[in-house]
């Protein structure tokens, strides 16, 4: 019988499997890293593997292929750890696999986005088992119910790779990928402190995360871990604020799923406003300011 | 040391790409193709480390059609000592390309492979994991900093919330953020000027066994245009009756 493993990376990435495992229509048992997450996601089992910090790809992709039998696919939500470590499950398994799934056809054929989001493929996948990473904003899901047994795992968490250092940025604002609203900023920033203060300023009033693009990311202006994009980010919050941001197909590729895109440039011309909802022609140091106060208001 | 860079032909990524209007495929008619911008980085990394530490031999391959032998001429170009190209006109899925670049690693014994993190036509950001995977060496993704000390190598790499700075023993797998470099320009003269370096030709090792094949491709639900407003107080009053604020 055809079987899913959704597997989490934390205990609070595993709701976002549970619209993804009703799109495909397995029944799934989760495999959580961290903690045990909530017992009414729906799955017949959850194994968690009880640690504080992941491990390195190579021992995360030894411990997932070693629960990979019985299942006939094995997926979790795109993220930078998920494919690192599920493309690293699929070469140790000789298995197919599909990164950044955001329909499912049929339990074979899934649709994804391709060149910088210009293009929606359908992947056909002729083997089994299949590996995928999802995008959760394609699948989201509200209802929860069940209470699935918990059994922890006794595994080896021993890495040919040694972490030498890490540093954990984020600070209080949400995580830019599950966030209901962000604020971004490009090129125009001019420097950290700039961005911080008016990116940062209307991200807070909105109770949002900050985003950058990557020119702003390359010049030093906003952290890395802020580029949102084709090769950054990817987000869909209900509101998406541009500031300063051209809209290339490359950062494009990482809001479209965003429900309203508002975006303030002072180029009338500028491609973005092809693609936003609102926009205004206007300086930001102007208009993100006053907004900043009128939200605050 | 020795390092082997596997680079991509796509297409220009700052070109506008659609879908043929039966959905068999892209149109790239009259398009620009060049190295995937990730394995162009690699390349740029490997000539780096040669010019740091000496003595390293830079090796690029490519599997794919005979038109890939222009971007390992651009390799061989930024320095690259040699080239091979694994010519064939079959569909490769990720794990074939994956396979087959293990075989070619087995025969070269690098001490390094440098690669991109993700092809930015197909997007798939899994070859390099894989090729771990199947050598059964230690991995390190997104790097936006590589350095070697005699066996080890320190790379420091994007995670989702921050950096991580990981210490690898030689041979390993890396591959490219955009941030780890900018790539030196090369004009035709020093391309013209490669020509006289090796590229070998050859034959898959195996004919590819894709486990999966695209079968459509279609555009993507378009975004509307929307309208512009006149300012920020009528932005505050629309997001405020769509309930956005
Ligand atoms: C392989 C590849 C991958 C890439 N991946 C990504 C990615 O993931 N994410 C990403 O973002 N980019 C990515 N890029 C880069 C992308 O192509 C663009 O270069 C980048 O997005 C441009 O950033 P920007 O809009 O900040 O800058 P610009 O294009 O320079 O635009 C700045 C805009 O600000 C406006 N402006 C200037 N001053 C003001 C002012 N005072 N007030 C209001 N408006 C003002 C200008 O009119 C202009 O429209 C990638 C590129 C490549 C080749
Ligand atoms: N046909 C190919 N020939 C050589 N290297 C490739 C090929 N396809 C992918 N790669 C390498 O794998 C990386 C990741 O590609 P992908 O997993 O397809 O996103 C690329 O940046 C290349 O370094």
């Amino acid at each position: 019988m055809s079987k899913l493993l959704l597997v989490a990376f934390s205990a609070s990435e595993a709701p976002l499997g549970v619209g993804f495992a009703k799109a495909l229509g397995f029944p799934f048992d989760i495999l959580c890293f961290g903690e045990a997450p909530s017992a009414d996601l729906g799955a017949e089992l959850i194994k968690v593997v009880a640690i504080t910090e992941l491990p390195p790809a190579d021992a995360i992709a030894r411990i997932i292929a070693g629960q990979a039998n019985g299942y006939t696919t094995l997926a979790s939500a795109s993220s930078m750890h998920a494919k690192d470590a599920m493309a690293r499950v699929a070469g140790v398994l000789d298995a197919a696999m599909v990164t950044d799934v955001v329909e499912v056809v049929s339990p074979t054929e899934f649709k994804r986005p391709i060149v910088a989001g210009s293009v929606l493929a359908t992947v056909e996948v002729l083997a089994s088992p299949l590996v995928a990473t999802f995008r959760p904003s394609a699948f989201r899901s509200t209802n929860r119910s069940g209470n699935s047994p918990v059994e922890t795992l006794t595994v080896d968490l021993t890495s040919k790779v040694e972490r030498i250092s890490h540093s954990k940025r984020g600070g209080a604002r949400p995580d830019l990928s599950q966030a209901r609203v962000v604020v971004s900023g490009g090129r125009p920033l001019k420097d950290a402190s700039t961005f911080e203060t008016i990116i940062g300023g209307l991200a807070d009033a909105l109770g949002g995360a900050a985003g950058a693009t990557r020119a702003a990311v390359d010049s030093g202006i906003a952290a890395n871990e802020l580029q949102v994009g084709q090769t950054g980010k990817i987000v869909a919050p209900n509101l998406y604020i541009a500031a300063g941001i051209s809209g290339s197909t490359q950062h494009m590729a990482g809001i479209k799923d965003s429900k309203i895109i508002v975006a303030i440039n002072k180029d009338a011309d500028a491609p973005i406003f092809e693609f936003a909802d609102y926009g205004i022609v206007a300086d930001l140091f102007d208009a993100v300011p006053e907004l900043t106060r009128l939200v605050k208001s | 040391m020795k390092i082997l860079v596997p680079i991509k032909r796509v297409v220009d990524p700052y070109t506008k790409v659609r879908p043929l209007g039966d959905g068999s495929g892209l149109d790239t008619e009259g398009a620009k193709f060049e190295i995937n911008p990730f394995d162009e980085i690699a390349v740029e990394e490997a000539v780096r480390l040669r010019e740091k530490h000496g003595s390293v031999e830079i090796v690029a391959v490519s599997i794919g059609t005979s038109a890939s032998e222009e971007q390992l001429r651009k390799a061989l170009a930024m320095g690259a000592d040699k080239a091979i190209l694994i010519e064939s006109d079959l569909a490769f899925d990720t794990l074939d390309i994956a396979n087959e670049l293990s075989v070619i690693a087995k025969e070269i014994r690098p001490d390094l492979i440098i690669m991109g993190k993700q092809a930015t036509d197909d997007d798939s950001n899994q070859v390099g994991q894989m090729l771990a995977a199947k050598l059964d060496w230690p991995q390190a993704t997104y790097a936006s900093k590589i350095e070697v000390t005699g066996g080890s190598v320190d790379v420091t790499r994007e995670t989702d919330d921050g950096d991580e700075t990981l210490r690898l023993a030689t041979p390993c797998v890396l591959t490219t953020d955009l941030r780890l470099n900018e790539p030196r320009y090369i004009g035709l003269p020093g391309i013209i000027k490669a020509r006289s370096k090796p590229l070998e030709k050859r034959t898959p090792s195996q004919s590819p066994n894709p486990k999966t094949r695209y079968t459509l491709f279609q555009a993507p639900p378009a975004r509307e245009a929307g309208r512009k407003l006149s300012g920020v107080s009528e932005l505050v009053a629309v997001l405020k009756e769509r309930g956005a604020l």
